[in-house]
């Protein structure tokens, strides 16, 4: 699903990654590591297609509308409702019974009695759970996680840790986190970024 | 037909949003009134009905700024237009949805700035209104363009007028033309080759500008 080879990224003078290889096959579970500034954010940015290498090569071979990106933010508009948010992404992900689907995701994650209130209210955590709804909502093939674990109580880090055993086989993982040893058992591939 | 659906529902979002937050359409219709109170007593009594009517077109080239800088403001500060970006529809889609909200916005600043203009100076004809109308086609497909353009840098409230106000004259030319000349259907004309040209210009361009 993914390849890369000697993936380069450089802002201007800076350059952020050097040198990148891996290979993400259907049924991987890539763990990407590195301390702060790492470039593991910028990696994961290359991989959805948000942004380019400056060199190598990097081919996804699964089109946009089925990978799921939960970025350091929720992507989510904070003046609209749960169920507004996840219904917007639905009709642009053409996600059938959408609205079936998308309360089954808030109940699962906990936000079905607060779904009618502004995203904008939400806790922390409430919004990466309501992130985490959206990333799933039209049922990725690939899903590109950036820290999925932050934000998260006790209840949405098991909550997660369940989610992600029951998709392992279903989808490809990237993942990047600062607690490696919680996916461990997931791990198909590991990437140490300097 | 699904193209469609992305952009009414891109579009029904920005309307959504404007009616929660009311945080663009206030401030557009607070300006382009204060504008024409302020010119009203700046004009001196015995002024032109033309210098009037290129005030009102100053009034309304601002008042579309104003409302433009606002544009992508929910996108930038919740990071949202990644979200957009990565979703399968056209990305196109989600210029068309943008303009039309920037087109109803400025639709209701005109429905409030035409009358009182009329009040204050005189009276509106059906050509000035058409070169309104077409005007703000222009302002809406060029002005969102630049707006998503503008939102990337951290000087985007410089940046936006100094893209957009070059790329406005041709419509002030358009607007002024229809609406003080003795040959209005010419610069009718003209204000629709331009809306046309720019609208399939931006619709084409707008992918390249939201993605690296």
């Amino acid at each position: 699903m993914i390849r890369a080879r000697g993936v380069e990224k450089r802002y201007g003078d800076k350059r952020v990654l050097r040198g990148i290889a891996f290979d993400v096959p259907r049924d991987g579970f890539l763990v990407v590591t590195g301390p702060n500034g790492s470039g593991k954010t910028t990696l994961l940015r290359l991989c959805v297609g948000l942004a380019v290498p400056t060199a190598g090569a990097l081919e996804v071979t699964v089109p946009r509308g089925r990978i799921g990106f939960l970025g350091h933010e929720p992507l989510v508009y904070r003046e609209l409702t749960a169920v507004e948010n996840l219904d917007l992404y639905g009709r642009l992900y053409r996600v059938a019974e959408r609205r079936e689907r998308l309360g089954m995701l808030l109940e699962r994650f906990g936000l079905w009695d607060a779904r009618h209130e502004r995203a904008g209210s939400y806790s922390r955590g409430m919004l990466q759970r309501l992130a985490l709804c959206r990333v799933l909502l039209h049922s990725p093939e690939l899903l590109i996680l950036d820290e999925p674990y932050s934000g998260l109580d006790d209840e949405g880090t098991e909550l997660l840790d369940r989610e992600l055993e029951e998709r392992r086989e279903a989808a490809a993982f990237v993942v990047a986190t600062h607690e490696p040893a919680r996916i461990e058992r997931l791990a198909s591939a590991r990437l140490a970024l300097a | 037909m699904t193209y469609l659906a992305d952009v009414g529902a891109l579009a029904r979002k920005d309307l959504l949003l404007e009616l929660r937050a009311r945080d663009t359409l206030p401030a557009m219709l607070l300006f382009v009134l204060s504008t024409l109170v302020v010119f009203h007593f700046v004009l001196p009594g015995d002024s032109s009905e033309l210098a009037a009517t290129g005030l009102l077109w100053v009034a309304i080239l601002f008042t579309a700024l104003l409302g433009l800088t606002r544009a992508f403001a929910a996108e930038r500060e919740q990071g949202v237009i990644d979200g957009l970006v990565l979703a399968p529809s056209d990305r196109s889609a989600i210029w068309l949805g943008k303009a039309l909200s920037i087109l109803v916005f400025l639709g209701l600043a005109e429905l409030v700035a035409l009358p009182a203009f009329a009040l204050f100076y005189g009276a509106v004809d059906a050509w000035l209104i058409a070169g309104v109308a077409l005007a703000n086609l222009g302002i809406a497909a060029v002005g969102t363009l630049l707006a998503a353009m503008a939102t990337a840098s951290r000087a985007r409230e410089l940046l936006l007028p100094l893209l957009f106000l070059p790329l406005a004259i041709p419509i002030v030319v358009g607007g002024v033309g229809a609406s003080v000349t003795a040959d209005p259907g010419r610069y009718i004309g003209f204000l629709g080759l331009y809306d046309a040209l720019f609208a399939i210009i931006c619709w084409a361009s707008f992918e390249y500008v939201v993605t690296e």
